[in-house]
């Protein structure tokens, strides 16, 4: 099939692993940023196809696993509310919050529905003025574009009756914040490529510099990743710390300026908390007080809710690439896709759940 | 002139109703007529015609033993594209039936209708059911409506319980797999599961997906009278081939890889796929199943297999590699390997 079988083809993917062990000379490790990189590395098994000493670690980029507890807990408390109905895409319905998820609640009698757009959720706003919709504003620098589309247009249709509960987060904090900490092991990123998609490759060309490592634009399918991998660990090998794009078939340097520009209208940068990592400074995405009507923090009363995760859970390591899924005492034991301590173990892009998924006892059985 | 109607009260009209009324389930004529015109008379056979309060039926001779099978079907919407709520009631259950190893006879219908159904919509159920049971062999032989008020059901519900003769001695079952057994996939995989969700979600220009929706008994029967020596069988629904292996591998104690490159999946299922982020092994089908059979006789299975249609893409695509605790792995196309399980819960759809 046309972009995907040409970029699954197994001859090309001997070609380039081959390629990768005919570069390395010495260890090195890497880590891919986006979840959705994690599960395809994970469930088509490119890391075995890797030379020993190349280390992949998982990165922060699934926006699921990265949604504070507080806002898990508030989305319910606000789906519970009379006369709601809640929009989500439907990978946040399983996520844990502090005693319960989505789904439970929906069980339970709250009005929870599973939308592809957020405007989706305007429309139904439309076509339900007697209720209150709020649409679930979740992701990284790729969903924004929508979220802001979604936005406006209830704003310039005067849709009163909609909001957003907005936990957007962006890439290049999260980097920083990795690389700033004394635990760091990252050689070389693999940069998420649908971000890039939209905010270009510019903005990572500081961090290149300043921490002298270099940084890939790599796609999603297995060759797009061994590409990656491979210019990734050409210039580890010849001591170069550059910005490169291995994603060109959806990638511009300047990335999509409108896009930009319509984030840039509608939100704001501000400090976020990520699950299990903490405060990261200008890592996140709120309304701009023109467009503070629709924040649904502002229109429910949910500022008192008080989150608590699971003391067990480590997924903060796991999404720092400190700790490998694995060595988690709680893995596959007490935490498990039924059964989630928290959200890396339930998010289609979670470490966790990639592992477990695809990893269980694959190493046994052979 | 007719004299008795001088005193009576006007003639009530007997124009036929439009939309289903709570009376249509009250016991009475008008729940009488809504039976005999939009059901009895489309399914019509003598065990029917009797109007019995049970279907009173003489197995064949030298019958001994015979396989049950019930589901309860409910989706949404009706009808899709390559079936409708009809044809998975006859087939699911024909299908269940014939994963046991029987020739598919009879069927019951239970319908619970909600109020405000229009009957178009059961004059159309009830000639799909019948042209999908004339397909598959099996008469409807006894039946019952209810009628439930406006919201408290989704148009249409319907039970199905099957039964059928075995005309064979063998145990097929999980208990039979063996090591060094193959597994054989009787088709390509997914169709049915995003053909419901492009209609769904309003996929249905964007995605060209048609169900799979079938009854498989006929090739499942010409396997047994080839005598061969089939261990274990089961259709694909529900959680798709990724499930139903897992749950055989699990009862069977055994472990069991499969190859992904013998896996076919079309280029629109996959292609839907990938944008919803779903994985086609765990998509559901209403006309594949899986074969479990001594591996010498794999290749005159998938033969005897390619001859019908429903299964005419069947291949060998796996092995029970030895006992243990119910593993399975898919050997990938870049020859790295991989656990398939089942899933905790329903797939949803991704983010971005």
């Amino acid at each position: 099939m046309k972009y995907m079988d040409e970029y699954r083809d197994p001859e090309a993917v001997k070609q380039l692993a081959d390629a990768i062990h005919n570069t390395v000379k010495r260890p090195w490790t890497l880590m891919e940023i986006c979840g959705g990189q994690t599960h395809a590395i994970v469930r088509f098994g490119l890391d075995e196809l890797l030379p020993k000493h190349i280390t992949l670690l998982h990165g922060p980029g699934c926006p699921v696993c990265v949604t504070p507890v507080e806002k898990i807990d508030r989305a319910i408390a606000i789906s519970r509310m009379p006369g709601v109905i809640f929009c989500s895409f439907g990978d946040m319905l399983r996520v844990p919050g502090t005693t319960g998820d989505l789904l439970q609640a929906r069980a339970q009698g709250a009005d929870v529905r599973v939308v592809y757009s957020p405007t989706d959720a305007v429309r139904i706003a439309q076509d339900n003025p007697d209720s209150q919709v709020v649409f679930f504003a979740v992701g990284f620098e790729t969903t924004a574009p929508a979220n802001a589309m979604a936005v406006i247009t209830a704003f310039r249709q005067e849709v009163p009756n909609f909001s957003m509960l907005v936990s957007h987060v962006l890439v290049p904090p999260a980097m920083e914040a990795i690389l700033s900490s004394p635990q760091c092991r990252v050689q070389g990123f693999l940069a998420a490529g649908h971000v890039c998609s939209i905010m270009g490759t510019s903005e990572y060309l500081p961090i290149a510099q300043r921490y002298r490592i270099p940084v890939v634009v790599t796609g999603f399918e297995p060759i797009d990743l061994l590409h990656g991998i491979y210019l990734c660990v050409k210039q580890l090998e010849e001591g170069r710390f550059e910005v490169e794009n291995a994603y060109v078939r959806a990638v511009k340097d300047d990335g999509n300026v409108p896009a930009q520009q319509l984030v840039a209208d509608v939100f704001e940068v501000t400090t976020r908390t990520w699950r299990g990592v903490g405060d990261i400074p200008f890592s996140g995405l709120h309304l701009r007080p023109e467009f503070r009507q629709f924040d649904a923090e502002v229109r429910f009363d949910v500022a008192d809710t008080v989150a608590k995760e699971d003391a067990e859970c480590r997924s903060g390591l796991v999404l720092q690439g400190l700790l490998n899924p694995t060595d988690c005492p709680a893995f596959g034991k007490r935490c498990t896709p039924e059964h989630p301590l928290g959200a890396t173990m339930v998010s289609s892009e979670g470490a966790c759940a990639a592992y477990y998924r695809y990893r269980r006892y694959a190493r046994e059985v052979r | 002139m007719n004299t008795e109607n001088l005193q009576a009260c006007p003639v009530p009209s007997f124009a036929p109703d439009a939309v289903v009324q709570m009376a249509h389930g009250g016991g009475g004529r008008k729940m009488q007529r809504l039976i005999d015109e939009v059901f009895t008379s489309t399914w019509a056979n003598p065990t029917l015609l009797t109007r019995h309060d049970a279907a009173l039926l003489s197995l064949p001779t030298d019958c001994e033993r015979i396989a049950m099978t019930t589901d309860s079907y409910v989706v949404h919407p009706l009808f899709f594209a390559g079936g409708s709520i009809a044809s998975l009631a006859v087939n699911g259950t024909v299908n269940d039936l014939a994963m046991g190893g029987a020739r598919p006879l009879w069927l019951s219908v239970g319908l619970i209708l909600e109020e405000g159904t229009e009957i178009s919509t059961l004059h159309r159920i009830a000639a799909e059911m019948r042209e999908c049971a004339d397909r598959a062999g099996v008469a409807i032989v006894t039946g019952d409506t209810k009628v439930v008020e406006r919201g408290h059901g989704d148009t249409v519900f319907v039970n199905t319980t099957g039964v059928g003769v075995l005309e064979h001695s063998s145990v097929i079952g999980p208990s039979m797999v063996q090591p060094g057994d193959a597994v054989i996939v009787s088709g390509d995989l997914g169709r049915h599961g995003i053909a419901i969700m492009a209609a769904r979600e309003g996929l249905v220009d964007a995605c060209d997906v048609v169900s799979d929706c079938a009854p498989v008994a006929a090739p499942v029967l010409d396997l047994l009278a080839a005598g061969l020596d089939i261990h274990c069988m089961r259709d694909l629904t529900r959680g798709g081939l990724a499930s139903a292996t897992v749950e055989i591998a699990e009862q069977a104690g055994v472990n069991i890889q499969l190859e992904e490159s013998k896996l076919q999946v079309t280029e629109a299922v996959r292609a839907t796929c990938e944008l919803l982020g779903f994985d086609p092994l765990f998509v559901a089908n209403e006309g594949r199943f899986l074969v479990i059979l001594p591996a010498a006789q794999a290749n005159a299975a998938q033969h005897i297999l390619s001859t019908h249609h429903v299964s005419m893409g069947a291949s060998i695509a796996g092995t029970v590699t030895d006992s243990g605790p119910g593993r399975v792995t898919l050997m990938g196309r870049f020859g790295t390997e991989r656990v398939v399980d089942m899933l905790s819960g329903e797939q949803l759809p991704r983010i971005c």
